[in-house]
């Protein structure tokens, strides 16, 4: 061990150890010789016979040198600072070989450290390939809906494939701090929760069973980040309370650091379920979710039959509020990260796409370069150099420049992974909580390890595998004017035909993702987004518990705000347009047979103005009144789609609804709206009705506001809430613009950075084709200038190199389209309205491949049309 | 005089270690006569390969060396053991003499059959 430390250190350069055993054998000699003198020799025999004794001089001192070190790696060593020197008198080529990888690494080593973060580290749970998500199912209307509380409770009792069966759900949380309330970030689980993920506090007790029941003490949990930030991270928290929703609560432990639950973050404070409301004692209302681990030896579709059963005996028992509930299960992997696996998956593939075309271009520059320098090696291997040695030179330059390129590419890439989780906006970044782990983890550094020794593969044995000794000695003896460009004509081509039809592929990807992006942006809202701007409120607590409380209060804050200069016209509603499909109930059709269907429809309550506010089309009958609140008989406007779905060949106006309720009060159709989209853009509108506020109110809603500026008049509606109540909390204030940009992020942030890798790659393609032809023209200039001077026109000699550009252009478009098709069948799932093998997009990428690739061929053919043919026969 | 024999393979190493229990403190040209004295002039070294053995029990912490001055005023590079080095010749002497032992029992084993 220690002998092999010190023969490392023995490589590095100290001529003062060369002296040293130089020193030595002389010294050694000289005795030796000394002694023989004293035996009487002459002093010529003697040095004779001391050196024949010794077995040579230089020979010894290189046996003596090759111990003191490694002889391979000494001459790795040699060749390394060799190829530096080479590399550092070609700056321009090394800088771009260099920048080239660099650039290839960063892209994707940054992309896969998201990949690594969001899908391959393991979650934070024990066994986590054995937990599950459980939902109720509505065919076609809701695939994976929440459970009922009592659905739970008799699915848990029922089960026999789970081992533990727990629910949660995330809560709009107020706590009581003593500058008035504030937002809280509150999920409520039931008792076994934690230890169903396998999950024990790092401080305190987990809960006992029991203590979700209405009758035990309220405890909480605090997770990790809530500790540190609120207490310090002081050990004393344990048994302190705080005031959650008006309960005073206990706390009772903290959650480890690197616990997270993607689908209930962000949450600060985990509380016990303590069901209570009218919500979780109502079989047909629906709010939780479930989480489950399967039994040893139970399948996923054993699990899903043995649910799927419980929901039919429960369909069976209780018609009226189950029928039609099915039941799906889900991995909690795919749960937690389902969503952005295909979006990562598609920029891995790009970012890798732009790797490789990037490796090629280098990897077709040191073939160039392995060209122009066939004479050195001619005379190298003339001179005796071994195959080996010059293979090893090759190695080495391309050791010298992976190195290079990787360092250059990590640094960029550790930029690159913060500049795109800055792109993800705070409120998105807190739902992703894995994103925490992104970094330069082992397995990110082992991707950047093969991506790495994959270009230093390529970059050594291109070169070397292109010249064979035998062609290099032949071309010594023939002189450079012989077959030299062959070998590069015949790689280098195919290489270009690789790059440009990977550039395709980027590029058609980019065209499709940008297409998806603007129907999506240029979806019909059925509002006016221009200069409208939100603000949601939450007025918890015991004085707004009554529904003519917070009448009381939206008239109020309705009538301050109104006053606020720069208000054009005010309007409540319980949930914002391009967020989600809202909250749903269920209904029947007065007057029309009922089969027991549930008709389950969002329903949204807004004040009378709403509409005009928004900027909302009546399509018929009215709008609300002010004077419709509870006294008056019920009233509904509906959309479209409602309109068009429930009454297809009649007038929906004047009919009655029977929505869901004890008993079902009749609620009149008064109006119908043209469809405003109340999910997300790519999201399908759904039939929606809409009640009056005053007839169905809510104590979170939102006030939105027409204005005559900007966002400015944000700030002074909240303050008006505050002066009103200060326990009352206001939050999400943005312009309608900001929140339909939002609701595109992912689409858009997928299509600018396709687009970018795209760019890059039609670059880098359009470089690397330029090159060749370039090089070959070069190459020709002889044979150009033979065909000038015997007649050939400038067109002609033109129309002969872009014919030879054409042909790889052509080879690598159709190349690139056939493998475009597939790929784009990949990503069918993360297009909107657009198919994968949309025409249009695809003669646009060829446009613009053609256009450009054959102005990067013409600068070289017109160079070769206007050669002067008396230069270029005295050429070389 | 004899026919002279070249070093086996493994045994410079313990040659050297064992002249310099026996020696003390010696310079590379004084170790290869030496030992060659000790073998009764049986054994031909070629004395280049000295230094490559040298220098790989150096490494290996057996012996230490350091620049002094011959008997006949020559400067020269001084070999000596060190308590690793003493260690080793336990070691090494005991695989020897194993080693023999076991080739004695062939050479009895052919005589006795």
């Amino acid at each position: 061990m220690r002998a092999l430390l010190l023969r490392f250190l023995g490589l590095l350069p100290n001529s003062k150890k060369d002296r040293d055993r130089a020193d030595e054998i002389e010294a050694n000699l000289q005795l030796h010789i000394d002694d023989n003198i004293r035996q009487g020799m002459t002093p010529a025999q003697a040095r004779r016979e001391a050196l024949l004794k010794l077995g040579g001089l230089e020979p010894t001192k290189e046996a003596y040198r090759d111990q003191a070190t490694f002889p391979l790696l000494e001459n790795l060593l040699r060749d390394i600072r060799f190829a530096l020197r080479q590399l550092r008198r070609n700056i321009g080529f090394t800088s771009t070989a260099v920048l080239m990888l660099a650039l290839g690494m960063c892209a994707s080593v940054a992309i896969f450290a998201f990949v690594d973060a969001a899908l391959l580290k393991p979650l934070p749970y024990k066994d986590p390939n054995r937990l599950v998500g459980v939902y109720e199912k509505l065919e076609k209307v809701c695939p994976m809906c929440n459970l009922s509380y009592p659905d739970f409770l008799d699915w848990r009792k029922q089960d026999t494939v789970f081992s533990s069966f727990d629910a949660y759900n995330q809560q709009g949380g107020m706590l009581k701090t003593p500058t008035g309330s504030q937002r809280a970030f509150v999920s409520r689980v039931t008792d076994g929760f934690f230890r169903t993920l396998g999950v024990s506090p790092i401080l305190g007790r987990n809960f006992r069973a029991g203590e979700d029941q209405l009758s035990a003490p309220r405890t909480v949990i605090l997770s990790y980040s809530a500790w540190q930030r609120n207490y310090g991270g002081a050990t004393d928290v344990l048994g302190k309370s705080v005031v959650l929703n008006g309960d005073q609560t206990v706390i009772i432990g903290v959650l480890p650091k690197e616990f997270h639950f993607a689908p209930s973050e962000p949450t600060d404070y985990w509380v016990t379920m303590h069901a209570s409301t009218e919500c979780d004692l109502r079989r047909s209302c629906h709010g939780l979710y479930g989480v489950a681990r399967l039994k040893d030896g139970v399948s996923f579709e054993g699990a899903l039959a043995d649910v799927t059963g419980i929901a039919r005996r429960l369909e069976q028992q209780y018609p009226g509020s189950n029928k039609d509930q099915g039941a799906n299960l889900s991995p909690l992997p795919e749960v937690i990260s389902g969503s952005i696996r295909p979006i990562l998956l598609v920029l891995l593939a790009g970012a890798c796409l732009l790797l490789l075309i990037a490796a090629v271009n280098v990897a077709s520059l040191l073939l160039v370069r392995t060209e122009s320098r066939s004479r050195e090696l001619a005379i190298r291997s003339g001179l005796g150099a071994s195959a080996a040695r010059i293979t090893g030179q090759f190695v080495a330059e391309g050791l010298v420049l992976v190195v290079m390129g990787s360092a250059l590419g990590l640094i960029c890439a550790y930029w690159a992974m913060h500049f795109l989780t800055k792109l993800i906006s705070a409120d998105m970044l807190l739902s992703m909580p894995y994103l925490n782990g992104l970094g330069f983890t082992p397995r990110v550094l082992a991707f950047a390890g093969a991506v790495a020794c994959f270009a230093a593969l390529l970059f050594a044995f291109t070169p070397a595998l292109s010249v064979s000794l035998a062609e290099m000695r032949q071309r010594l003896s023939e002189g450079s004017r012989g077959s030299s460009g062959q070998t590069w004509r015949r790689l280098g081509s195919k290489l270009v035909v690789v790059e440009l039809a990977t550039a395709v592929v980027l590029l058609f990807g980019a065209g499709l993702l940008g297409q998806s992006l603007y129907r999506l942006l240029t979806v019909k809202l059925g509002l006016q987004p221009e200069r409208l701007v939100s603000i949601a409120v939450a007025a918890t607590g015991p004085n707004y518990s009554k529904d003519p409380q917070v009448i009381a209060l939206e008239r109020k804050i309705f009538d301050k705000a109104s006053a606020i200069p720069g208000i054009k016209s005010l309007a409540v509603a319980t949930k914002s347009p391009v967020s989600y499909q809202g909250n749903t109930t269920w209904f029947k059709i007065a007057g029309r047979p009922w089969h027991g269907e549930h008709n389950d429809t969002p329903y949204i309550s807004v004040t009378p103005d709403y509409f005009r506010t928004i900027g909302a089309t009546l399509l018929q009958g009215r709008y609300f009144q002010e004077s419709e609140d509870a006294t008056k008989p019920l009233v509904a406007i509906v959309n479209e789609t409602f309109a068009r779905q429930y009454f297809p060949n009649g007038n929906p106006l004047g009919q009655h609804l029977l929505p869901l309720g004890d008993p079902p009060i009749s609620t009149e159709i008064i109006g119908v709206v043209q469809d405003i989209k109340e999910g997300s853009l790519d999201s399908e509108t759904r039939a929606t009705l809409y009640y009056p506020f005053a007839q169905n109110t809510d104590n979170y809603f939102f006030l939105f506001a027409r204005t005559s500026g900007d966002n400015s008049v944000l700030p002074a509606i909240a303050s008006v809430v505050h002066k009103i109540d200060p326990e009352i909390i206001t939050l999400k204030g943005q312009s309608m613009d900001e929140q339909i940009s939002q609701s595109a992020y992912l689409h858009r942030s997928l299509a600018l950075l396709v687009g970018g890798f795209a760019g890059l790659a039609l670059l880098l393609g359009v470089v690397g084709l330029y090159g060749v032809i370039a090089y070959s023209v070069s190459q020709r200039t002889r044979e150009i200038g033979v065909r000038i001077a015997l007649g050939a026109e400038s067109i002609g000699v033109c129309r002969l190199i872009l014919k030879d550009a054409g042909g790889l252009i052509a080879f690598g478009l159709v190349l690139g389209i056939a493998c475009s098709i597939g790929a784009a069948h990949l990503m069918a799932s993360l297009l909107f309205r657009v198919t994968s093998w949309d025409i249009p997009t695809l003669a646009a990428v060829a446009f613009v491949l053609v256009c450009s690739t054959m102005l990067a061929s013409f600068i070289p053919a017109r160079r070769a049309s206007l050669l002067n043919p008396v230069e270029a026969l005295r050429a070389e | 005089m004899a026919e002279k024999t070249d070093v086996w393979q493994g045994t410079l190493a313990l040659m050297i270690l064992k002249t310099l229990e026996s020696m003390g403190s010696l310079h590379g040209y004084g170790i290869a006569r030496r030992i060659e004295q000790t073998s009764g002039d049986l054994l031909s070294l070629n004395y280049g390969t000295l230094y490559p053995a040298l220098l790989k029990l150096e490494q290996e912490g057996s012996i230490s060396s350091e620049w002094g001055v011959s008997d006949n005023n020559r400067k020269a590079k001084f070999y000596r053991l060190t308590r690793a080095g003493k260690k080793q010749i336990e070691q090494e002497t005991r695989n020897w003499e194993q080693t023999t032992a076991i080739l004695a029992r062939f050479f009895t084993a052919k005589g006795t059959a």
